[in-house]
C-alpha cells in the first residue's frame, strides 16, 4: 500500500460471493460469510471429536472438552436451576459458535498471500440472528409453561398498585430492547476490535513507508500496540461469548421460573 | 462546513461515551475488587453478577461507539 493510500478499515467487513462469476449471480450465492461459517463448524466438530474418546483418565484434549462442557453445564444450572439441563445444547451452541468465530477471525490467516479472513461475528445479521433464537426460545419456553400467565413477568412482585403502571411499561420496553442489544454485543466488539487492528496495522506499514527514525519509530510501536489489542481481543472474545451465552441463560431462567 | 468535516467532528463528539463507558466499566471491576477483597469467600459465586454488570456497562459505550461509525460513514 503505498504511504499516501486512505485507510479502508470498513473493506473487510465486505460480504461477497465466492466462485465463478456464473455461480454469483445465481440467487444461492455462496458468500465468503458461508465459508468462514464452514471453517468455524469444521473446527468445533474436530475439537469436540477430539475429546469424545470417553477415557477413564482424560488426557488433555479430553479435559479441555470436558472443562467446556462443564463450564456452561455450570452455568446454566446456576442461573436457570435444575431445570437448566433441558436449555444447555442452546447455550452451549451460542457460545461455542462465538468463542470459536471470535478466535478463528482473529488468527492472521490474511499472512497468507490471497487468503482473505473473516470473522462471521462481525456481521450484525449473524449475532442478531443468534440473539432472535434465544428470544424465540425465551418466548415459546415462556408461553408453553405458563400461557397468558407470561405476562406476570413485567410485573415484579411485591410491587404496590400505584407503582404497577409505572414498572410495567418500563419492564416490557426493557424486555424489548433484550434481543437487540444481546446482538449488538458480541457484534460491536469484534466490528470495533477488527477496525482498531486494521487502522494500526496501517501505521505499521505507512511508518515503514516513510522511513527515518521517526517512521520506523512510529511503526514500531504500532506493531507493539497490535501484538497487545490482538491479545484484548482474544479476551474481549471470550467474554463476549460467556456474556452472550450467561444472558442467554438469564433470559431463559426469566422464562423458566418468572420472578 | 462541509459535511465529510462536520462528520469528523460529530464522530468524535460521539467517540467521548466510550470513555464514559470505560469510566463505567472500570467502576463495575473496581467495586467488585473491593467486596471480593473484603470477603473473599464470597466473591467466587458472584462472578455472574459482575459480568452482567460488565455487560451492561459495557454496551452503552458499544452504543456511542456503534453511533460514531454511523455518523462517520453516513452517506
Amino acid at each position: 500500500m503505498a504511504a499516501e493510500a486512505k485507510i479502508d478499515p470498513m473493506h473487510q467487513f465486505m460480504i461477497a460471493p465466492i466462485g465463478s462469476d456464473q455461480l454469483a449471480a445465481s440467487p444461492f450465492q455462496f458468500t465468503n460469510s458461508a465459508l468462514w461459517m464452514l471453517i468455524v463448524l469444521v473446527a468445533i466438530v474436530l475439537f469436540m471429536w477430539g475429546g469424545l474418546k470417553r477415557e477413564l483418565v482424560p488426557g488433555r484434549w479430553q479435559a479441555a472438552v470436558e472443562m467446556l462442557t462443564g463450564f456452561l453445564d455450570n452455568v446454566t444450572r446456576q442461573s436457570i436451576g435444575p431445570e437448566g439441563r433441558k436449555y444447555l445444547p442452546w447455550v452451549f451452541t451460542a457460545f461455542v459458535f462465538i468463542l470459536a468465530s471470535n478466535w478463528i477471525g482473529a488468527l492472521p490467516f490474511a499472512v497468507v498471500p490471497g487468503a482473505h479472513p473473516f470473522t462471521v461475528t462481525s456481521q450484525f445479521t449473524v449475532t442478531g440472528t443468534m440473539s432472535i433464537i434465544s428470544f424465540a426460545i425465551v418466548l415459546g419456553v415462556g408461553f408453553w409453561k405458563h400461557g397468558l400467565h407470561f405476562f406476570s413477568l413485567f410485573v415484579p412482585h411485591g410491587t404496590p398498585l400505584p407503582l404497577k403502571f409505572v414498572v410495567a411499561p418500563i419492564e416490557f420496553v426493557s424486555f424489548l430492547v433484550r434481543p437487540f442489544s444481546l446482538g449488538l454485543r458480541p457484534f460491536i466488539a469484534m466490528f470495533a476490535g477488527h477496525i482498531l487492528l486494521e487502522v494500526f496495522g496501517n501505521f505499521v506499514v505507512q511508518g515503514l513507508n516513510a522511513g527515518g527514525p521517526m517512521g520506523y519509530g512510529v511503526s514500531l510501536l504500532a506493531f507493539l500496540f497490535v501484538i497487545f489489542v490482538n491479545a484484548l481481543e482474544l479476551l474481549v472474545g471470550a467474554i463476549q461469548a460467556f456474556v452472550f451465552a450467561l444472558l442467554t441463560a438469564l433470559y431463559i431462567n426469566d422464562a423458566v421460573n418468572l420472578h | 462546513m462541509e459535511l465529510a468535516s462536520a462528520q469528523v467532528i460529530g464522530a468524535g463528539i460521539a467517540a467521548i461515551g466510550v470513555g464514559a463507558a470505560a469510566a463505567g466499566v472500570g467502576f463495575v471491576f473496581g467495586s467488585f475488587l473491593q467486596g471480593a477483597l473484603r470477603n473473599p469467600a464470597a466473591a467466587g459465586g458472584q462472578t455472574g453478577t459482575l459480568y452482567i454488570g460488565f455487560a451492561a456497562a459495557e454496551l452503552l459505550g458499544l452504543m456511542a461507539f456503534a453511533v460514531a461509525m454511523i455518523i462517520l460513514y453516513a452517506r
